[in-house]
């Protein structure tokens, strides 16, 4: 390397340098307390220097690097090489993947936590697989689609609690009436470009969080419904001490009572909920609706000419995701047993539509790698509670970056007209 | 009669904190066709820096305008650095990728940039005591009293001189001319000898800064602070850039004035609690019925 570029990149290395003391100066050097009345600042100048100084080294080995012509291809060779694997055996990775899901409750180290970190996954990943019915396959970029969680959480609580009705009467219901406000807001707002629709559905989620948080009469506002009933095993509770004339499910198949066996139900049940997703996800795509989705996707105009109705379409995949979305509010309903407006801001459709976009969009596998890494990456960095959104948003942008059609890219049509051609 | 003034007043002074924010929505959109959707956050950081600013002029005890002035620019400065920065990282890479990368990143940059104040400055609302006080009184011998108050006025002056000079500099200057050649076709410009990709950060700079001001005006008027107030803003600036035609400079400071007027009336004669949800519907509304805008040009798919 020629001491020329050594100098220039060391020049350059200074300039980041001066760009992060401007950034970080102010709003990390600078913490603003409340002390009594009135704010105070203190200084905090050795964390500043600190992320300075990493900046300057981490520009200088990069600005190395690229001289030598040997760049930072780690990243996008390793998944690469990823996708190339899993793609020719994606059956046997979707097998291994679900048998290893199945028997994951009796492995032995599996524990509470990792039960309730699992079921989490499980929740996202049946989400993300819904959500990627509107946008993997459509192409309709939805970031209101927690206000069907929401939707379908609440219809589950108020139904379960004024009625008394079972879970499963009231899981098809909450899905109902999902896909009827995924309707209601499809309806106008479909005819929008991308990025429009993406603000609109935005709105909407917002506009059904500000109700549920005003309108007391009903949703109990910011206190949230508390005393949902907790699943049953197709008539059995969860008790440790039954009613009079009451079997309960340890005591009818003659088990010690155990409050995992509750957790080991909520899970089986949620992976059931995802699996009939996918299988649902996987068989439309065959269907004429599922082709038009995906002809949407590629081309508006061309569908139009060929007498694809662009409205109705685009509202059926909307309907149906909503419809996904309203099954897993209501399983959250059931396993929280309270539900306040708190679960349902922006942040979580944000994590949904990451999950969808990091996988690869229209990939059904790629949903699961994503929630795994994304759900993953919040939990190791749990202890570090403020760092770990920080990490997310980091690496949402650092896949887009890296990686702009996700993880595993998976857009091609599943039927083309001339073959296999790229 | 009064009150009604009185919510003119209001909604116009909200209107140009939203009107400035808008600019950077509609400039980013007109030159690259993205919705910057971190732009809400770089206000509340300029809030940040302005806040931070005026906590350390105020125990210099200057005289007010210098502090203001001086606050103002310290602001636009270090807004700007993030401007740029974000730019830099999350979305020159991302030009000419498929269309829904960048709004993805943007989307990952803003949460990035939300936890981050957080993490750094702390969860809690900031409060700023006052630094005017007083102001204009009207109909003194009616029931209600409209208060016209110097911060008002303060607001909105500024706002019509930045504006000024902001056209001045769009419509005049050759930086203006490449960038609105830049807006119209990118490759003819940069075969024409124009750097691009220097427009398009300049543009990022112009916009930051203008959403700066918007930040110190905001603890200005509002005396609290916090990392989540780019969020709600943001939202409705870009409804206001819609409203007034996306891609449009005077369409954004227009759509601005009638947001604020909307969400000031609404929560006057409707309902307090759901003034949020004004602005969204009307969001939802405009864009179904004028999706162009007031101002907008219309836009045609061609196949």
């Amino acid at each position: 390397m020629e001491k020329q570029d050594i100098i220039k990149s060391f020049k350059d290395s200074l300039f980041t340098g001066l760009i992060a003391l401007a950034l970080f100066g102010p709003i990390v050097g600078l913490r603003t307390a409340s002390k009594g009345e009135g704010l105070f600042i203190t200084p905090q100048w050795g964390v500043v220097f600190l992320l300075v100084g990493l900046c300057i080294l981490g520009r200088f080995l990069i600005n190395i690097n690229s001289a030598r012509r040997t760049e930072f291809k780690i990243f996008s060779t390793l998944s690469s090489k990823f996708s190339s694997i899993t793609e020719g055996k994606a059956k046997h990775f979707a097998i291994t993947g679900i048998l290893f899901a199945v028997v994951f409750p009796f492995l032995p180290f599996t524990d509470r936590y990792f039960m309730d970190v699992a079921i989490m996954i499980l929740t996202y990943i049946m989400l993300g697989w819904g959500l990627n019915i509107v946008v993997g396959l459509a192409g309709l970029l939805d970031l209101g689609y927690v206000a069907f969680y929401a939707v379908g959480a609440y219809s589950y609580a108020l139904i379960a609690t004024t009625f008394g009705w079972s879970f499963w009467i009231c899981l098809p219901l909450a899905g109902l009436f999902a896909a009827f406000f995924g309707i209601l807001l499809g309806f106008p707002v479909l005819r929008l470009r991308g990025d429009y629709l993406a603000i609109v559905t935005l709105g909407f989620g917002e506009i059904i969080r500000i109700i549920l948080i005003n309108w007391y009469e009903v949703t109990n506002g910011p206190d949230g419904i508390t005393g949902i009933p907790r699943p049953s095993f197709f008539g059995l509770p969860f008790k440790r001490s039954p009613d009079e004339g009451e079997m309960s499910f340890h005591t009818f198949f003659g088990l010690e009572y155990s409050t995992m066996h509750r957790i080991i139900f909520l899970y089986y049940l949620i992976l059931v909920l995802a699996l009939i997703t996918n299988y649902f996800t996987l068989k439309i795509r065959k269907l004429p609706v599922g082709r038009a989705w995906e002809a949407l996707r590629e081309d508006e105009i061309a569908c139009k000419s060929l007498g694809v109705n662009p409205t109705n379409t685009k509202l059926t995949a909307f309907a149906i995701g909503a419809m996904f979305g309203g099954f897993a509010g209501s399983f959250f309903a059931t396993r929280q047993a309270f539900i306040s407006p708190e679960s349902f801001t922006f942040i979580e459709s944000a994590i949904i539509v990451a999950i969808v976009v990091l996988g690869g969009m229209g990939s059904q596998t790629g949903v699961v790698l994503a929630s795994i890494f994304l759900i993953g990456i919040t939990e190791i960095f749990r202890d570090l509670e403020q760092y770990r959104m920080i990490a997310f948003g980091g690496a949402m942008v650092l896949i887009m970056v890296f990686k702009p059609k996700g993880i595993l890219a998976n857009r091609k049509p599943t039927i083309l007209m001339h073959g296999d051609k790229k | 009669m009064e009150y009604f003034i009185q919510q003119l007043v209001n909604g116009i002074t909200l209107g140009s904190i939203y009107g400035l924010i808008a600019i950077g929505y509609t400039m980013v959109y007109g030159i690259i066709g993205m919705i910057n959707f971190a732009h809400g956050d770089i206000f509340m950081i300029g809030a940040f820096v302005a806040l931070i600013s005026f906590i350390i002029f105020g125990l210099t005890g200057v005289a007010l305008p210098i502090i203001l002035l001086l606050v103002l620019l310290i602001a636009m400065l270090f807004t700007a650095c993030y401007g740029w920065t974000v730019e830099k990282l999350a979305y020159k890479p991302l030009r000419g990728s498929f269309r829904l990368a960048p709004l993805i990143s943007a989307l990952g940059m803003s949460i990035v940039l939300q936890n981050y104040v957080q993490v750094s400055q702390g969860a809690r609302v900031k409060p700023m005591q006052p630094l005017f006080s007083g102001g204009l009184e009207f109909f003194k011998n009616s029931e209600f009293i409209v208060t016209v108050s110097y911060l008002q006025i303060f607001i909105v002056v500024l706002t019509i001189i930045l504006m000024g000079i902001f056209t001045y500099l769009i419509t005049k200057t050759d930086l203006g001319r490449a960038q609105r050649a830049c807006e119209q076709d990118r490759t003819m410009t940069a075969l024409l000898g124009i750097n691009v990709d220097r427009t398009i950060s300049i543009t990022f700079i112009i916009g930051s800064s203008l959403a700066s001001v918007a930040g110190m005006m905001f603890v200005l008027y509002y005396g609290v602070i916090d990392f989540y107030i780019g969020f709600l803003a943001g939202i409705k600036a870009f409804t206001a850039a819609v409203l007034g035609g996306i891609g449009s400079l005077p369409g954004a400071m227009l759509g601005g004035l009638l947001i604020g007027l909307i969400e000031t009336f609404w929560a006057g004669y409707v309902s307090l609690e759901y003034k949020d949800v004004a602005a969204f519907s009307v969001l939802i509304v405009v864009l179904i019925f004028f999706p162009t805008g007031f101002l907008g040009k219309p836009d045609i798919e061609k196949v």
